[in-house]
Parts: structure tokens; sequence; C-alpha cells
């Protein structure tokens, strides 16, 4: 933020702290809400835990090496076929058991992280950046661009997602991630772009935009110093719940066929897959479902720690 | 469109010259004549602010996707009043009169549909881009409502400071925090409160921060919008003593929109009031409170609640009957007709013009002021009989 | 509907000498993030029928919430009330079942509220919202409660009401709105309506209508009633006692001509020199210093002492009660009371 980089005398600062309280003593730092932000969140348990959960997630999915010494394609049919988990072998490949191509489970896991990571982070920044920036073109600006953009984002809601999916992926021979995450993406867009364009009128009928607008402020200020601010609540929120649902829905897509495949790997491939074996090894399927929960998790209690950090009234 | 031809005089004369004529010309205007004649108390100088038949139609429209108009909200239809330096201007009137329409107007909010704001004899409604801008740091606004006019995801010193970050000439850089501190201190808060959010603050204190923001670019007019209303009777007081004590300080030229007729005499030099979008009378606080001579204005007056209960025994009341029209659908000719004890035939088909009245025309009374009524009479209703 | 049939209205069995309601030593607290916001700190007054009660006061001085508490719809989780009374007509209604409270609510105490838009529903006619409380309560047919609601907007002078009886509340102004709330307060003829800050968000030329209207409506029905409001002006023209509150607690009673001609108390005597005059432009204005207390920090002894500009260490250490107020030669001035400790210096000096 802009504010960040001005110039502080400090010792022109009063000394006087008439009943100042605690958090406002002997600062004389600009603040700004980011600034105050970081500072709320090195604070919250909420954010520790779950900026902590994510760490360990986002480290599977870039160094999966780390975590594992094993292959998650390695197959041993004949000896490890649906072979029990182990629970005490901690951080071994036979920890959580073997799938029915006596494949490690655990390794899987491991392994699947990047791709389903990938897909759920990827899907939901694409779509929260097009859907705000669309919708907050047609709140604030309103007219025939709302009328537009509106009818647009009407139009794309229309289309079932699922059958919209089916049809886009099955076009493409080989999907790679990035073809699933566009395909996502092309069609998830609407429900954020209708969030923030509520989100943004609400905001725009306020004093305070009007007062930016009495002293000059440029459009581009007034939406990136006022509006979105006040209007990223409900994004937010919006955007780490649906995170989740962009992971379980590459599991969906993935099962039905047209999502990532073999021998791709991601918790989705292996949900698909484990349904074969679900009354012998309800592992296999549980053990990534597991994985999926934990990311859903902290990324909705990271999302809320964040909407509050950003809102200086539960200060 | 017989606007249209009007507005192109004065327009045209400003081009020529710039401040001289343009002032020249609305002075021979019917209106300000009047004014000029009467009695003028103290020296007021020239007028900073000149407004000349201005108009905003809200048009209201049918559709979704092909929008056509079906209709006009008609929220301020042909005012026209002077702004002296270093005065305060009161507005006055009920709800859906116009007067905050007026307010985002004047401080182009809104875009007029027809008519001039002359500002140093340069009309405001047509310019944009630097020049505007330019004219915004003579010309800033005071909000109503303290609680929703600050952003409240930026500190305090955000909220001042960036009005130099909008118009960073006024202050170079390392300079702005200090500033902000002064304007803090200037409007009787605390300057080590400079990274405290809005909500950490009563209302009377917002309103504070809203007027440092005002007066951070050392404005030459402020326009207040209900400044005070909003506010507890203990913090009214103060509020409107610091504006009165930043106006002599400052040199500011109010214009003070408000609902409160006592409030605004307080504060006012000359009042106006407004009904339905046009001007009912206009006068120094003496003419309008001690010498109304609309009914309107009369009627407003004596519905006031004055906080002495034998006074209040003694004054002649009018309760007006019914309600406000429609802004979207006025009553043809005077706009008050339709409440107005007084109505006749003529009230229908003409008019009102905004002028001193015939009968008092050249008599050295304060009931000489512009009133657009027909059969203005005088009545005092502020005073015990 | 038993406890309402068995005592029919205006004057109840056995009322002699007991108020029609009296409020003892109310205390309301609040549970917020801030700790205990002590809202409602040991009030006490009483209506009679047939009386006005204004009870004056700034936002946060618990003047509506001692409204809220009587009417019995405090929000009772972050709510508390640890100590007090309310009696109606002699029973406390603090110790009835809330089955009991239903039975006053509405029928015997009615409430009026600021904004009339959002206090009725916008999907229901108001003839339809009207004739509910006959349907309800008396169990009128529909085309009787019909009938029922167009005569109480005739008695609130609607005009035309027979025809806009079947209207929805957008449909109206905002008088029209605040009369049909106070038609809704008459329709079952309670004894006491509390109207809370009633014309507030109107315009001056309605309110003086809508003030009007209550307060002949009241002399008719021989209602108590009890108008919670801020503004001086308002009050001076139907009140009858006022009682001024602040941060909480009453700090001074006084018939009303006697309250603004002689101000007991400094809170009192700031507000009166803080409003300007409509009949005359005055000087600077006087100012009140500072600001009113946060609730969950109300100053030591008498909570008006750091804006006070007489205070004294008596001030800052020992709550002033409810001191009846005199003359200078002893004389009782009836209904008069100031809770300051100089009260003698106020109204004499």
């Amino acid at each position: 933020m802009p504010e960040n980089t001005a110039v502080v005398n400090e010792t022109t600062e009063p000394v006087k702290a008439e009943a100042a309280p605690a958090k406002d003593a002997g600062t004389g730092k600009p603040r700004s809400l980011w600034s105050d932000a970081w500072h709320d969140l090195r604070r919250s348990p909420l954010f520790i835990t779950s900026a902590v959960l994510i760490l360990v997630l986002l480290s599977m999915a870039v160094f999966p090496s780390l975590w594992t010494d094993g292959s998650p394609t390695e197959a041993d049919l004949a000896n490890k076929y649906l072979k029990k988990p182990e629970w005490g072998a901690l951080f071994q490949p036979e920890w959580f058991g073997y799938d029915i191509q006596g494949r490690s489970v655990y390794n899987r896991v491991i392994y699947g992280a990047r791709a389903s990571i990938t897909v759920g982070v990827m899907v939901t920044l694409i779509v929260t950046f097009l859907g705000t920036v669309i919708g907050m073109l047609a709140g604030y600006f309103g007219g025939i661009l709302d009328t537009l953009l509106s009818r647009l984002t009407d139009i794309f809601f229309g289309i079932p997602f699922l059958l919209g999916a089916l049809v886009i992926l099955t076009a493409f021979e080989k999907r790679s991630v990035w073809v699933v995450i566009l395909a996502i993406s092309f069609l998830g867009w609407t429900s954020m772009a209708r969030v923030a364009r509520g989100a943004v009128i609400q905001v725009k009928q306020t004093d305070y935009i009007l007062a930016a607008k009495a002293l000059g402020a440029s459009t581009f200020r007034i939406l990136t110093r006022h509006v979105l601010p006040n209007a990223l609540a409900p994004i937010i929120v919006v955007a780490t719940t649906a995170l989740g649902g962009y992971i379980a829905t590459e599991a969906t897509l993935s099962f039905l066929g047209v999502g990532l495949q073999e021998p791709l790997v991601s918790w989705g491939v292996d949900v698909a897959g484990a349904f074969r074996s679900i009354r012998n090894a309800p592992y296999v399927l549980i053990m990534p479902s597991v994985l999926v929960s934990i990311t859903v998790l902290s990324f909705l209690m990271f999302g809320d720690a964040v909407r509050n950090a950003l809102d200086p009234k539960l200060r | 469109m017989a606007e249209l031809s009007k507005k192109n005089e004065p327009a045209a004369s400003v081009d020529a010259t710039p401040n001289v004529t343009g002032v020249e010309v609305v002075e021979t205007g019917s209106e300000t004549a009047a004014i000029e004649a009467l009695q003028a108390p103290v020296d007021r100088g020239e007028p900073i602010l000149q407004v000349r038949n201005l108009v905003k139609h809200f048009p209201l429209t049918q559709g979704i996707l092909f929008k056509k108009q079906v209709g006009a909200v008609k929220a301020v239809d042909g005012i026209s009043f002077d702004l002296y330096q270093g005065e305060t201007l009161g507005i006055v009137g009920e709800s859906g009169c116009g007067k905050s329409t007026v307010a985002k107007l004047l401080m182009r909010l809104e875009t007029a549909t027809a008519g001039e704001i002359f500002y140093k004899g340069q009309d405001i409604t047509k310019l944009s881009g630097r020049a505007l801008k330019a004219v915004r740091r003579n010309i800033q606004m005071v909000f109503q409502d303290p609680y929703t006019s600050l952003n409240p995801r930026m500190t305090v010193g955000d909220i001042i400071g960036e009005t130099f970050d909008i118009h960073p000439e006024v202050a170079p850089k390392g300079d702005r925090r200090r500033r902000v501190q002064e304007l803090l201190d200037v409007v009787g808060l605390n300057p080590e409160y400079i990274n405290r959010y809005p909500h950490q603050f009563s209302g009377g204190q917002r309103q504070r921060i809203g007027i440092a923001r005002g007066l951070a670019l050392n404005p030459e007019i402020i326009i207040c919008d209900e400044p005070v209303s909003a506010l507890d009777v203990s913090v009214q007081a103060q509020v409107i003593n610091l504006m009165e004590k930043l106006q002599d300080e400052f040199n500011l030229s109010y214009v003070f929109i408000a609902h409160d007729l006592s409030i605004v005499r307080h504060i006012s030099d000359r009042v106006g009031v407004m009904y339905l979008g046009k001007m009912a009378e206009i006068g120094t606080d003496e003419q309008i409170y001690d010498h109304p001579t609309h009914p309107y204005t009369q009627a407003l007056l004596s519905a006031v609640p004055v906080p002495d209960p034998e006074a209040r025994e003694n004054r002649e009341r009018i309760i007006l009957t019914g309600d406000v029209p429609s802004p979207a659908n006025p009553p043809s000719g005077c706009r008050f007709r339709t409440r107005c004890w007084k109505a006749q035939d003529k009230c229908a088909q003409e008019v009102p013009l905004l002028a001193v009245p015939e009968r008092f025309k050249g008599a050295d009374t304060p009931a000489a002021h512009e009133s657009a009524c027909h059969f203005a009479e005088e009545k005092d209703v502020v005073h015990a009989a | 509907m038993t406890l309402i049939d068995e005592s029919p209205a205006p004057q109840g069995a056995g009322d002699s000498g007991t108020p029609l309601l009296e409020v003892r030593d109310l205390h309301v607290e609040f549970h917020t993030r801030d700790g205990v916001a002590k809202a409602v700190n040991g009030v006490n007054y009483t209506v009679n029928a047939g009386e006005t009660l204004a009870v004056l006061g700034e936002s946060g001085s618990g003047k509506s919430v001692t409204a809220q508490a009587i009417m019995g719809i405090l929000d009772m989780p972050p709510g508390r009330i640890p100590k007090g009374e309310i009696l109606f007509r002699g029973q406390d209604m603090l110790k009835m079942s809330g089955e009991e409270r239903r039975k006053i609510r509405g029928a015997r105490i009615a409430m009026i509220f600021q904004d009339a838009l959002s206090s009725l529903n916008p999907v229901y006619s108001v003839g339809f919202q009207l004739g509910e409380m006959f349907r309800v309560h008396r169990g009128l047919s529909k085309k009787d409660a019909r009938a029922k609601a167009v005569e109480l907007m005739d008695r609130v002078k609607i005009p035309a009401a027979a025809q806009r009886v079947d209207d929805y509340p957008h449909q109206f102004s905002g008088g029209m709105r605040q009369r049909i709330m106070i038609a809704m307060a008459l329709a079952l003829e309670p004894d006491l309506i509390i109207a809370d800050e009633p014309t507030t968000a109107l315009d001056v030329t309605v309110q003086a209508q809508v003030m009007d209207l209550l307060a002949e409506l009241q002399r008719e029905y021989n209602m108590g009633l009890i108008l919670i409001t801020h503004d001086l002006g308002v009050v001076a023209d139907v009140a009858d006692k006022i009682a001024v509150m602040y941060a909480g607690r009453i700090v001074e009673t006084a018939p009303v001509h006697e309250l603004y001609k002689r101000p007991a108390h400094p809170y009192t005597k700031g507000l009166l020199e803080s409003i300007p005059r409509l009949d005359r432009k005055g000087q600077e204005l006087y100012a009140i210093k500072g600001l009113p207390p946060n609730l969950t920090r109300i100053p030591t002894g008498c909570a008006f002492n750091p804006r006070c500009p007489q205070a004294t260490d008596l001030c800052r250490t020992e709550v002033p009660a409810l001191f009846p107020v005199t003359e200078q030669d002893g004389a009782e001035l009836a209904g008069r009371g100031s809770a300051c400790h100089y009260w003698k210096e106020t109204l004499h000096g």
C-alpha cells in the first residue's frame, strides 16, 4: 500500500500520550489496512493453525520427496494387493496400506496433493479475479455495462455445471491439470461475479465514496482504495468456501472419467479409483478424502481469519 | 429549451473577459438586483458562487435491457442564489425538497440537467478533468452521516491524508503526516489519534474528522449537508461552534443545508427556503425568520417545536394539511398551492417568480425580500403574540 | 384472553392510588465484547392514566432500553435485568410468565416506534395488519376485522380510509405510516402507550400533525403516555412531566413548565442553553464539553462529573440520589427532583 512508503518523521510525533489505548501507544508509523491486518493476523490462533496446515499441504505439493522416498506409481500387485495399513509405520510407504494395484496409498496421497491443490488454488484465483473484476465493473458503473455483464453472467449461470464441464472436457483427448483448471474456471466465475456485484453496489452508495469523488479522486483510486477493500469480505468468504468445492469438483470429474487421468496422481483420481475396493479396503477411499477435508477446512479457516483481520471493527 | 438560449449568454461573456464581466452580467439579472438593493448590512464583497436556474431531473425509466424514459423526478427545478465571500447561506426545507441534490450539484457529484454554477465567474457545470479537479480544491463538502462518510477500513490518517495523495501539490510528501496531525488539532482532536479507525470515535468526533478532511485542501467554500443532524444535542453545539470558529479563522464561505430551522438561523447570514425543487423565499436571517412573506415559510416556522412551553402557547400555529406532493408529478403553477390556505385560481395557472413582491418594492422594510408567492404578505409566527 | 376480559379497559379494578405503571429501581445491563454495559442503573418513575411522561435523553442514556424492558422486548441473551420491578397496575411484570406478559403486550401496553416503515410488514396490506390485532386478540371474523381497520384509519385521520385500507405500507408517506402505527397501537384500546421517538423521522410540518393527533387521542382514551425523545422542543408541547436521563439514571424530574424555566441539574441546564433559538440570533452557543460516557466505563460518583462545570471532589466520589427540590425557603416543589449534590446552587444560584 502506498501509505507504507510515506516518510515518517518520528521525532515530530507529540510525546503526550493521553490515555491512548495500548494499541496506539507509541506507534509513529503510518498504518494501512494491510499492515494492520498483518499485525492482527500474527496474533490470531485461527490464522496460525490454518497457515501451518496450508504450509504443510503446500510442501507436499511442491516437494513431495520431503515426505516420502517412494513413488506413487510403483506397483507390486503380487505382494501388496490391498495390503492393510500399518498405523505404526509413520511416514513410511506402508503407513496407509496399499491399493488395488499394490501402490502405496501414503505415497499417492502425498503426490496427489500437487494436482488437487493446484486445481483448487488456481481455479479460485482465476475465478475470484475474473468474477471480482466483472462484478465490480457491473456494480460500480451500472447502466448499459451492468445490463450487458449481468446478462452475460446469467447466461453462463444457466449452463448446468457438470454437463458443461463434461462437454468441454470430453473435447480434449489429453487432459492436463491446466485444461481442468480452465474448464472449471470458465463455468465457475458467475457466482463470484454476482457476489462481487452485490457487495460493490452496497459499498457504492455510501457517503465515503461520494466524499472521495468530491475530493477529485480518480475512478481507479476509488475502486482500489475504497470500493474493493470494503467489498472484499463477502468475496473472501465465498472464495475460500468455493476452494474446497473446486477440489471436490476435480474429484467428481475424475470419477466421471473426464477429469484428470491416470497416470496423473491426484486425490480426485484416487477417490475415483477407490470405489472398486470400498468394502474390502475402505482406507483407500478414506485417506485421500481426509486430505481433501483437511485442505478445505484449512482454507476456510484461513479465509475466516483474513476476513476478520480486514475488518477494523472486529479489533 | 428556453433555458438553453439563456445559458449561453453569461457563459459567453465569461470567456471574453473572465472575472469582471462574469459578475456584472449576473448582477444585472433580475434576481440579484433585489438583494443588492436591500439594506445590505455588512459589506459582503463579491459573490464567490453564483447559481443560475439550476435544474436537475432524474429520469424514471422502465425496461430491463432497453430502458425507456417514462418521466422524471424534478428534484431541483430552477434554483438561483449567490454565495458571498465569508458568509453562510442556509438552505432549509423538508425531505424531498431537493436541498441535498443542490449540494451534490454544487459539488459536481451530480451533473446538472440545465443551469450554471459560476465559481469566481467560471461556469463549473461544464468543467471536467484537471480544471474540475482544481475547482474541487476550493469547494469541499461535509457530509450528514458521520458513520457512513468515513471509509471504515482506513485510518484517520489515511482518510485525511488521502486528500494530499489526490492533490499532491498541496503538501509535499514528507510533510503530509504532520499536516494531518495539524488538521486534527485544528478540529479539536488529539493528533495522536492518527492511527485509529473511524469506529473508535463517537459521532461528534467522526464529524470532526469529516470536517478536517474538508479543510485539508484549504478550500474557500464548504458545502455542509446536514452536518449536525445525526449528532446528539449536547454534541451539536460543539460542532456548530467549531464550524463558526473555523469560518472566522480561514475566511470560509458555507452553504449550510439543514432541516433544523433553529440551527440554520444560528449559523446563517442569509437563508433560502426550498419547497419541491424550487426556492420559495430567500433573504437575511432576520428577513426570513422575523418577517417571512411566503406562506410555506410561515407554516414551517410555526411548526417548529420550541423548547419553551410558555412561548409556545402564545405563538400562532399553522398546521398544514396533507403531505408534500411527489416531485415526479408536482402541482401546476405554485408548487405549494395544494397545501396552502391562500391558494386561488391564479396559483394553479401561474408559476410565481422569486422576486421582491410588488407591494413591498422600494419600501424600506425587512419584508421587502425575494419571495415566490402571488399573495405574499408579512406574518410573524416565531415570536409570541 | 381471560386476563383482558376480566378487567375491562380504562379503569381496572382496585386501582385507587395504584399508579398505572411504576418502575422501581430498574437495572439493565448488556454483556458485550468490551465488558458489561450498564445501560440502566436504577430508574424509578410512575405514569398515571391520562398522564404524559416525557423521558428525555441523548443516545445511550438508557431511555429506549427502559422502554424495551417495560414492553418485555429486550434481547435477553446479551441483555439482563439484574434488579428492579416494573409494576403494571400493581403487578410486577418481571415476575410474570411469558404467557401473561404476552397478553399485556399490545393489548394493555402498546408501543410506537420511530421508524414506521420497518415496523410494518411490507408484504401485507395495512388493513390486514390492523385487522390482525382484532382477529388474534378479539377473535373477530375477517370481514369485521377489516371494518374495524377502516374505522381505526378514520380515527387517525387518514384521508379516504375505506379506499386505502388495502394499500401496502410503501404506498403511504412517512407521516401516514406513522399514523398507521398509532392506529395499530390504539387498536385494542391499551391503558398505556410508549412512543419511542415517534416523530423523529418526520418532517417538521408533519411532526406537528402527528404530535397533535397523539395528544388528542390520549386525552380521548384517557391513556397513560410515555414519550421517549431527545428533542426538547417536542417534549415542551405535550408532556405533563419530564424525566431527564443521563448514563442510565434519571438526573432530573419536573413538571414540564418548571423544567424549562428553572432547571435544577447542570446537565439539563446545559442542554437547554446549547440549543439555538428560533426567535432571535444568538451569540456563540453554550456547549457541554466532552462526550457522553461509555456505558462499560461509567465515571464514579455522578456520571456527569467529567463534563460538569461545577463538579467537586464530592461529585467524583459519591453518586447523588434524586434529591427532592425545594424553594429557597424550603417550600416543597411538587414532582421535582434533581440528582445533583449542588441542586440548590444550580436552581437558586
